[in-house]
C-alpha cells in the first residue's frame, strides 16, 4: 500500500530550511511541484537518479571515512527480498524509499540492479512483493 | 518529547472562556498565514524550543593523569577538546579530514574539493567571495554557537533571512514570473484581513468574540490588512503603503504617487507562493539571525586555533575497542600509505557521525549499537554560482535574502555582505532537499551547476549574460561524512535517543545526531557540552581526587 509517509514529512520537517516542506500533511499534498515523488521511470534511470548518488553510476560503490558497498558483483544482491527491504526500509545510514517510489519503481530498480553490474538473477521482483513487503 | 502543542492549551491565569476564544481565533488567523500550522509542527519535533544553554560554565578540576581522546574535529569534537584541556584533563583529537569544522566549512578560491567517486572541483571564486555548504545561519537564540563567537572575538552580521523586495517565484503561476514578497504578502494579508472583518461585521463570530472584542479586531484587522476606511482591501494609497507602487513617491515636480493594483486572491491561492511567505516566521529563521562575517567556518576555525596542538588531522578511525580500564582506538592515514595505529585513552568522546560509526569495529552494548544502526542521513545540495556583477542588487534592488522558488534548485540566496561592491558575486544557486537532492547528488558537480543556472534563469534573465562557474556540494557524495544529517523520526527516537546519548562504559558520543536540534551546530554543541558535563562528573565521581594535579 502506498501511503503519504509519515517518516518523509517528518524528515521534511526536520530538514526544512525554510518553509516548503513544513506543512501539515493535508497542505503538503497540494505542493505545487511532486516532490515527494520520485519522478524517473524505469529501471536505468531509477538507478541514475537515485541510487548512482552513492552507489557510484557502475555500481562499484566509494569508500571514504566509510564505505558505500559495491553494488556490481555483491553476494548479497542474490536475495532479492534483501534488496526490496533495504529500497523500501533503509539499512543504518542509507535512507529508505518507500515514501518517495511506487511498488513498480521499487521493483524496476531492484530488477534492474539484480541484472546488470555484473549480476544475473533470474528471479525478476514484481510490485506486488513490493507492496507486501512495505 | 511532547507529541503535540496547541497553542491554546496553556491556559495563564484570568483567562476567561472569552480569552479562550480569542486565542483560538488568534491561532486560526495565524494558520491562515501559514504560522501556526508551522509552528505546531515544528514543536512537535522539539524545534521549537528554547536552547538550554546557559552561558559559559567552563569544568574545572579535570584531572591531568586523565586521558580523553575526541574523535572528529567538528564542532562538537572541537568544544569538547577546548573545554576539556582547559578543565585540566589531557586531551587529544582524531579527524580523518585534511582540516578541521567537520561540516562547519566554507569554500572559497583556491579550494579544492574531491568528492567520492573521484570528481574534483576547485573552486575559482573571486577573492573574498565564498559557499557555505553546510551550516550558513546561526539564530539569535542559539546561544552556544553565538557565545563561542563572542569569545572567540568572530564577527557577526545580520543575516538576511527576510527581504520583501526578494522573489516568489511559480513556474506554474502568473506566467512563470517570479513576484516581489511584498506584493504577495501584502495582497494575502489584505484579503484575508478584509474576509474576516466582513464574517467579523456579520456578526458571525458571536459566539467566539464578544462585541467589545469585535471591535477591537475589526481594527486590528485594519491595520493589519492595510484595509481602507470601508474595511476594503484595494487599490488606494493605503496598501500602496504595504506593497509598493506604480510610482513610487518623489521629490520636487516628479510624478505624483501612483497606487498599484493587487493581486486577486484566488489567484494568490491557486499559485501556491502564500506557502512561502512565513520562511521568517518560524522560530529557527526569525530575525535577527546572523552569520560570522567571511564564511561560516570562522567560529570552527577560531576553535581550532585553540585546541590545534592536540588535533591529528588525516586519521581514518577503523576501530572503537573499550574495556574495564579504557578504550582503545585504531586509526590509519585517511589518505596516502602508512601503517596502523593504535591510540590508548581512559575515555573517549566520539563526534563521528553515525553514518561513518555505523561501519566501524566497535565495542558497545547492543541497544547502542542498534541506536548507532537506526539513523538515516538526509540527501542534501548545495550549489555556489559565481556572476561578473551583483545584478540582483545593480538590476532588481535585492540586497541579500532569499527568493524561494518551486523548481528543483528551490531557492535562491543572495549574499548577505559587501552589500554595493562593484565586483563580481556570489549566489547560493540552488539548495535541494528530497527527491531532488539525490537526483542532483547523482549528477556530475559540472551537471549540478549547469542545472542551477539553467533553471536560475527562469528567475534571473540575466544568468546566461554573467555566469561564469560554480561549485555544487552533495552531501551524500562528502566523503568524511556520507549524508548531510542524522534523520530522525519521532519513533526512532521513542525506541533509540535515550540510549544514543547514553554514556556506555568509557564512550559517550555526541554531535548534532546526539542533539534535539538537528543539522544545526547548536545541537552538536549542546550535545557535546552535555556530554562532556556528564562524562566529567563521573571521573570525579570514579576518581578521588588524592591523585589529581595541581
Amino acid at each position: 500500500m502506498k501511503r503519504t509517509s509519515v517518516r518523509l514529512l517528518m524528515a521534511a520537517l526536520i530538514l526544512a530550511p525554510v518553509t516548503l516542506a513544513v506543512l501539515p500533511a493535508a497542505q503538503a499534498a497540494s505542493i505545487l511541484t511532486p516532490e515527494s515523488q520520485f519522478a524517473a521511470q524505469g529501471g536505468p534511470a531509477l538507478y541514475g537518479s537515485i541510487c548512482a548518488g552513492c552507489h557510484m553510476p557502475g555500481a562499484q560503490g566509494a569508500v571514504g571515512a566509510g564505505h558505500y558497498p559495491a553494488l556490481a558483483g555483491n553476494p548479497h544482491v542474490a536475495s532479492a527480498g534483501y534488496v526490496v527491504h533495504n529500497v523500501l526500509h533503509g539499512y543504518h545510514g542509507m535512507p529508505g524509499f518507500g515514501g518517495e517510489l511506487s511498488d513498480q519503481q521499487v521493483a524496476d530498480v531492484v530488477n534492474y540492479v539484480r541484472t546488470h553490474f555484473g549480476n544475473a538473477y533470474a528471479d525478476a521482483v514484481s510490485p506486488d512483493m513490493v507492496a507486501k513487503a512495505r | 518529547m511532547p507529541n503535540d502543542f496547541d497553542l491554546s492549551a496553556p491556559s495563564h491565569p484570568g483567562a476567561g472562556p472569552a480569552g479562550v476564544s480569542r486565542r483560538q481565533l488568534l491561532s486560526l488567523i495565524g494558520r491562515a498565514a501559514g504560522g501556526s500550522a508551522m509552528y505546531s509542527a515544528m514543536s512537535t519535533l522539539g524545534l521549537a524550543q528554547e536552547s538550554p544553554y546557559r552561558g559559559a560554565r567552563p569544568l574545572t578540576g579535570g584531572r591531568r593523569d586523565q586521558t580523553i581522546l575526541v574523535l572528529g574535529a567538528g564542532m562538537a569534537g572541537l568544544v569538547a577538546a577546548y573545554e576539556l584541556r582547559n578543565a585540566g584533563y589531557t586531551v587529544k583529537v582524531l579527524d580523518y579530514n585534511q582540516r578541521a569544522g567537520g561540516r562547519s566549512w566554507t569554500l572559497r578560491g583556491g579550494d579544492v574539493f574531491t568528492e567520492l567517486g573521484g570528481e574534483r572541483q576547485e573552486c575559482r571564486f573571486e577573492h573574498g567571495l565564498y559557499l557555505n555548504p553546510g551550516p550558513w545561519r546561526l539564530p539569535h537564540h542559539h546561544h552556544a554557537m553565538l557565545d563561542y563567537a563572542h569569545r572567540l572575538k568572530v564577527p557577526l552580521e545580520p543575516f538576511m533571512m527576510v527581504n520583501y523586495n526578494s522573489y516568489l517565484h511559480s513556474s506554474k503561476a502568473f506566467g512563470g514570473k517570479p513576484q516581489r514578497v511584498k506584493r504577495i504578502q501584502a495582497d494575502f494579508h489584505g484579503h484575508v484581513a478584509e474576509l474576516l472583518g466582513k464574517v467579523t461585521a456579520q456578526h458571525q463570530l458571536d459566539a467566539a468574540v464578544t462585541r467589545e472584542d469585535q471591535e477591537k479586531l475589526l481594527e486590528a484587522l485594519r491595520d493589519w490588512g492595510a484595509l481602507d476606511e470601508q474595511h476594503r482591501y484595494a487599490r488606494n494609497l493605503t496598501s500602496a503603503v504595504r506593497r509598493g507602487y506604480d510610482i513610487a513617491p518623489g521629490g520636487g515636480l516628479m510624478p505624483l504617487p501612483q497606487p498599484s493594483e493587487p493581486i486577486a486572491l484566488n489567484e494568490i491561492l491557486d499559485s501556491g507562493l502564500w506557502k512561502y511567505l512565513s520562511a521568517g516566521a518560524d522560530y529557527d529563521f526569525q530575525q535577527a539571525i546572523f552569520q560570522p562575517v567571511g564564511g561560516m567556518d570562522a567560529i570552527a576555525m577560531a576553535l581550532y586555533r585553540e585546541v590545534k596542538d592536540l588535533v591529528q588531522l588525516n586519521a581514518k578511525v577503523t576501530a572503537i575497542h573499550q574495556d574495564a580500564a579504557g578504550v582503545t582506538v585504531r586509526y590509519v592515514p585517511s589518505h596516502g600509505s602508512g601503517p596502523a595505529h593504535t591510540v590508548r585513552a581512559d575515555w573517549c568522546v566520539c563526534t563521528i557521525p553515525l553514518s561513518v560509526l555505523s561501519q566501524l569495529e566497535l565495542t558497545v552494548q547492543p541497544a547502542l549499537r542498534e541506536a548507532i544502526e537506526a539513523v538515516p542521513y538526509a540527501a542534501s545540495v548545495k550549489i555556489g554560482l559565481q556572476f561578473k556583477r551583483r545584478f540582483w542588487e545593480q538590476d532588481e534592488q535585492i540586497y541579500g535574502g532569499i527568493s524561494f522558488t518551486d523548481l528543483p534548485i528551490q531557492m535562491v540566496s543572495y549574499p548577505s555582505t559587501n552589500y554595493g561592491h562593484a565586483g563580481k558575486g556570489v549566489l547560493l544557486g540552488g539548495y535541494l532537499f528530497g527527491p531532488h537532492a539525490y537526483e542532483f547528488t547523482a549528477m556530475p558537480p559540472a551537471e549540478r551547476v549547469r542545472r542551477a543556472v539553467e533553471y536560475g534563469t527562469q528567475i534571473h534573465a540575466q544568468y546566461p549574460q554573467e555566469f561564469e562557474h560554480g561549485v555544487a556540494v552533495g552531501w551524500h557524495r562528502v566523503p568524511w561524512i556520507l549524508g548531510c544529517y542524522g534523520q530522525w523520526t519521532d519513533d526512532m527516537r521513542a525506541k533509540h535517543y535515550q540510549t544514543l546519548c547514553t554514556q556506555d562504559g568509557r564512550l559517550v558520543l555526541a554531535g548534532e545526531h546526539a542533539s534535539m536540534i538537528p543539522a544545526w551546530q547548536e545541537g552538536a554543541v549542546l550535545s557535546s557540552l552535555d556530554a562532556i558535563q556528564r562524562l566529567h562528573a563521573q571521573i570525579l565521581a570514579t576518581h578521588p581526587l588524592h591523585k589529581a594535579s595541581v
